[in-house]
């Protein structure tokens, strides 16, 4: 039963991620922490933080959210579940795409989808920000990486690491 | 995205039908040594520099579809220059070497945390992750928002996405159902014909590529 609902929710995340991983964070902690009871806030945060030191895309997140969840089998479930429907869109749309060329609408698509995919991505920093910064030392690491990144071309993963270790030194 | 030249070796010795283990080799090595979500800026290193199999035309042809269609940008880039490569087996290889490297590390943490997670320096630790990893999400907004706010449609649909999704907490698929086809429409086909190719998307030579370019 468990198994089957994480199915049906990461399938449904993953045709819901417009403009990338970013955008369906709000309605994945929604999912998993309110609605479903499936993990707290704590949890969701920490698992999220562990997405972003691995390389590759940082949604490989939800491979330990279906872990946590349910085992291996429950990995397995959720990684079919959230690659799968998008493997089948894009690879359909890559295949459609030329011929679409003369189409009109084909740009007003991708024109109309660009600043909701923005929206998205915004309330997605906006949820990460409300679990994660709690007290000044989280604030000042968000806003020294934010300067940092604004002024100069850093390997971001660096950036990370070094919040992640600030953070525990000043908390001791 | 800048657009410095091929290296010179790439278009002579590019072969447009590599073997299955090559295309898998390549995409282990992009999701391998990508940190910090620059797996697209890595792809383009290995797919247009290195291999030549796609020309930077190319590329930014396949972003426009992988940031069109749902899913991680990075999987769909893996799909379509696997597919064009090779077909559905191209398409299927390329996507596991993209995700393998991270699938196997980010696993192997969530053991570590999992028999850690009382510990208050591994709390403290991935608090500040996510604290950092705001400051480079919010990076990426402010970047992309420098292109996108100025203009008063796109500014008005990004607010109301916004507003919507994290204030009024309407659920996501209500959000794309009703914004989704509102937005399209108001970039309908006759409402603006004197656009200029290239200048749609804002994220192909946005801030992500910038980021973390070498």
């Amino acid at each position: 039963m468990r198994l089957l609902h994480l199915f049906l929710v990461f399938s449904l995340l993953s045709v819901l991620a417009l403009g990338g991983g970013n955008s369906i964070l709000p309605e994945m902690r929604y999912m998993t922490v309110n609605r479903l009871n499936w993990l707290t806030d704590a949890q969701f945060r920490s698992i999220y933080s562990l997405g972003q030191v691995v390389p590759g895309p940082n949604m490989l997140m939800v491979l330990v959210i279906g872990h946590q969840l349910a085992g291996w089998l429950g990995m397995a479930v959720v990684g079919i579940a959230f690659f799968v429907p998008d493997f089948i869109i894009a690879l359909s749309i890559n295949r459609l795409w030329i011929r679409l060329g003369g189409w009109p609408w084909r740009m007003s698509i991708q024109r109309g989808l660009a600043p909701v995919a923005i929206g998205l991505m915004i309330s997605g920093t906006y949820t990460i920000a409300r679990l994660s910064l709690v007290n000044v030392t989280t604030v000042v690491i968000a806003l020294v990486v934010l300067a940092i990144l604004l002024w100069r071309h850093i390997n971001p993963g660096i950036l990370v690491l070094a919040g992640g270790a600030v953070c525990m030194l000043l908390s001791r | 995205m800048d657009t410095e030249t091929q290296a010179p070796n790439a278009t002579s010795e590019r072969n447009l039908r590599p073997s299955l283990l090559k295309i898998f080799r390549v995409f282990v090595s992009a999701g391998g040594l990508s940190f910090g979500g620059g797996a697209v800026a890595y792809l383009r290193e290995y797919i247009v520099r290195e291999q030549g199999w796609l020309d930077d035309e190319g590329f930014l042809g396949a972003m426009e579809i992988s940031e069109t269609v749902p899913g991680l940008i990075a999987v769909n880039m893996s799909v379509i220059v696997g597919d064009n490569l090779r077909g559905v087996p191209g398409a299927i290889v390329a996507v596991l070497g993209m995700l393998l490297p991270g699938s196997i590390s980010v696993m192997a943490l969530a053991i570590l945390y999992q028999s850690n997670n009382s510990n208050p320096d591994v709390r403290h630790f991935l608090l500040g992750i996510a604290a950092a990893a705001v400051g480079l999400l919010a990076t990426v907004a402010v970047q992309l928002g420098r292109r996108q706010f100025g203009k008063l449609p796109d500014a008005a649909i990004v607010a109301i996405t916004f507003f919507a999704v994290s204030i009024l907490k309407i659920s996501l698929p209500v959000v794309l159902v009703t914004l989704g086809p509102i937005s399209v429409w108001l970039y309908r086909p006759s409402a603006s014909p004197e656009r200029q190719p290239g200048e749609h998307l804002p994220f192909h030579r946005g801030p992500r590529h910038h980021l973390f370019r070498r």
